[in-house]
């Protein structure tokens, strides 16, 4: 299945904006996060289609994941 | 800060001041001291722009000292937008010089007769009051141009635009930042037409010859203020997110967790929010020659700013803010940033309230006046603010009276004053924040934002009413607090996070102080300031039903989650029980 990927702030940098990922179907959002190579304990916000999300999360065909490093402003 | 300057501008035969000692004010910084002495010297139920009111400007309690992220400066008066008390706040330079010439407030009373601008000089050596009528109809950049000739390079300056001149409601007091630029703003409710009610285009402020404060136990506070900063450094938020990519780190976060207020809050997501990001804004400042990374303040360790340069590197505007960048921009829906940044010149120039201004816009897309997404449009309508034409006094006077000339139904305000970049449906807890704090809509009085989307300070459901309430009462407790030491709103989000910065803080107001400070003395400072401006609300003519969002929050629900307001009415009217 097809799952969009988008990174932020300081996860771009050696990575990537935005990718489109296939994964084999049952796949959670640990996956993508793995397969991203961002570091776990770095993960501020975890998006998926505009909702807050745990890693836990199994992924549907055409959903987006967003995931930020902790941000703040304002 | 043991005394407090009084100026009477009304004063017969011309402004006559006298200095007076801190008395029953003593110890109070900030939004502290100005709510105090609104709430008790000025008539709540006075014109804004008459001599009743008062404009009362106050250093933090701890500014001017060594203690880092201390520069704020706190603004207050009857506001002529929301017709309730005020306080607005700014970074720059003044608020540490205002507090090293020991004064603990400014107060501008009265109002002169006749055409007369005045300028008003303090330095070491005392107070001068002047007409200066040459600096009639000046914009803020070409008014410091011409005014920093004649001070000192250690000056600071606090002054009024155009918009303040002519009393709009939006207008703004610019205060410099370190490089003398008009940048950092008291943008919101107002405070300028007061200041330019009372005739006052300038304060300059000169600490030449003058020190820092001393604190009363010197070791402690500076061991307190080093741990401190290790706080700031360690935090992800102020050491790393804000340093790199400012404030505008958040347009991609907002939009893409469908909280993006866009087209004058018609959707929660703008399909270009990517081009006006801050990781784009930051990028592009760093290739053209200008700065990602810059504080508006010396003393400031998580240098949040930054400065925008045109595309031949020459100077346009300090690095625009998340809530500016979002007003002119996805609220408008505009995806150029040099737009944006010409429309933060522009609204600095004038001097007016880059939210209020740019929620107008919305409004005035939303009205037919120019379609949205119109850039040169926009420009040339906040062009007309500066040229006072009835249209940009209109425009000049902010959403509310935007909407109501143009027959708008659609207008994103609370108590008179335009929300920010949040939509209240898709995080409700800022739509707590905005209903009730006495100050209008203002997402800085109870950031609620932090744990409904950031995951800071907390966790809660941004989509559930549930938990709101009392998350944006303790938030709104804790910033009236913070206000009043002069410390940046920034410092929260370590605060909240880490124990150890906060006992940090702690330790370094009671090492200044020399008592003790506990959290408990915090939070009581904060439900002090409170209870304070909303008993002001209350005799000024505001019931719980001010306390509400428009009714389209409630009944529109938002794409892409199709969600509406949920927090009750009965709720709403809790948020100041404790």
């Amino acid at each position: 299945m097809r799952v969009t990927v988008k990174l932020f702030a300081t996860f771009r940098k050696g990575r990537f904006d935005m990718e489109v990922r296939i994964v084999p179907p049952g796949s959670t959002v640990s996956r993508i996060v793995e397969d991203a190579r961002v570091p776990e304990s770095e993960i501020g916000i975890l998006l998926v289609n505009g909702r807050h999300s745990n890693r836990m999360r199994e992924l549907a065909d055409g959903d987006t994941v967003a995931i930020f490093p902790l941000v703040g402003g304002g | 800060m043991d005394k407090i300057l009084r100026v009477d501008m009304g004063a017969k035969g011309g402004p006559k001041f006298r200095t007076e000692p801190v008395g029953e004010f003593a110890g109070l910084g900030g939004r502290a001291m100005t709510t105090a002495i609104i709430s008790r010297e000025v008539h709540p139920l006075c014109h804004p722009l008459g001599a009743e009111n008062k404009l009362v400007i106050a250093p933090g309690s701890l500014s001017g000292t060594a203690a880092a992220m201390s520069g704020r400066i706190s603004v207050g008066c009857k506001s002529p937008l929301t017709g309730g008390i005020k306080e607005s706040n700014a970074g720059g330079q003044a608020a540490q010089v205002l507090a090293r010439l020991g004064y603990a407030a400014i107060v501008l009373e009265g109002k002169p007769e006749g055409d007369d601008l005045y300028k008003i000089f303090i330095n070491k050596d005392g107070v001068e009051v002047s007409v200066d009528n040459s600096l009639k109809n000046l914009p803020n950049y070409p008014l410091i141009e011409k005014l920093k000739g004649q001070y000192s390079d250690r000056a600071a300056y606090m002054t009024i635009g155009t918009a303040g001149e002519m009393k709009l409601l939006a207008a703004s007091i610019a205060c410099t930042d370190p490089e003398k630029r008009p940048t950092r703003h008291c943008g919101r409710g107002g405070t300028g037409a007061v200041m330019g009610a009372k005739r006052v285009k300038a304060i300059i402020l000169d600490d030449t010859g003058l020190k820092m404060r001393p604190p009363k136990d010197p070791e402690k506070f500076k061991d307190a203020n080093r741990r401190f900063v290790e706080g700031l450094r360690k935090h992800p938020i102020t050491g790393e997110g804000l340093p790199a990519y400012g404030t505008n780190v958040l347009t991609n976060v907002l939009n893409e967790a469908g909280a993006y207020p866009t087209n004058n809050f018609r959707a929660g997501r703008f399909e270009d929010a990517a081009k006006i990001s801050g990781e784009v804004l930051a990028e592009l400042e760093v290739k053209r020659g200008g700065l990602a990374t810059h504080g508006c303040h010396r003393g400031c360790v998580i240098q949040c700013s930054g400065v925008y340069v045109d595309k031949d590197g020459k100077y346009v505007t300090k690095q625009p803010e998340y809530e500016t960048v979002w007003a002119h921009g996805g609220n408008c829906g505009i995806a150029d940033l040099d737009v944006i940044a010409r429309l933060d010149f522009l609204d600095d120039n004038f001097g007016v309230d880059t939210m209020d201004t740019g929620a107008a816009v919305g409004v005035a897309m939303e009205a037919g006046l120019i379609p949205f997404g119109d850039g040169p449009g926009a420009i040339r309508l906040v062009e007309e603010i500066g040229k006072g034409t009835p249209l940009g006094r209109i425009l000049g006077c902010g959403a509310a009276v935007t909407g109501k000339v143009f027959g708008v139904e659609r207008v994103p305000v609370c108590k008179g004053q335009a929300m920010a970049a949040y939509d209240p449906r898709s995080v409700m807890g800022i739509g707590v924040t905005y209903a009730t704090s006495p100050m209008g809509a203002d997402h800085t009085a109870g950031y609620s934002v932090g744990p409904n989307i950031l995951k800071s300070g907390g966790d809660l459901d941004p989509h559930k009413p549930e938990g709101q309430v009392e998350m944006s009462r303790n938030l709104q407790i804790a910033t009236a607090a913070v206000d009043s030491t002069g410390m940046c709103l920034f410092i929260a989000f370590p605060l909240l996070d880490l124990p150890e910065t906060f006992v940090a803080l702690l330790d370094m107001i009671s090492a200044f102080h020399g008592v003790t400070t506990t959290g408990d003395d915090v939070t009581a400072l904060g439900k002090s300031i409170l209870k304070m401006e909303r008993d002001f609300n209350t005799r000024a003519g505001f019931t719980k039903h001010d306390d509400r969002l428009p009714r389209f929050f409630l009944k529109e629900p938002i794409p892409p989650h199709n969600i509406t307001f949920q927090v009750t009415d009965d709720d709403l009217d809790t948020v100041f029980n404790w």
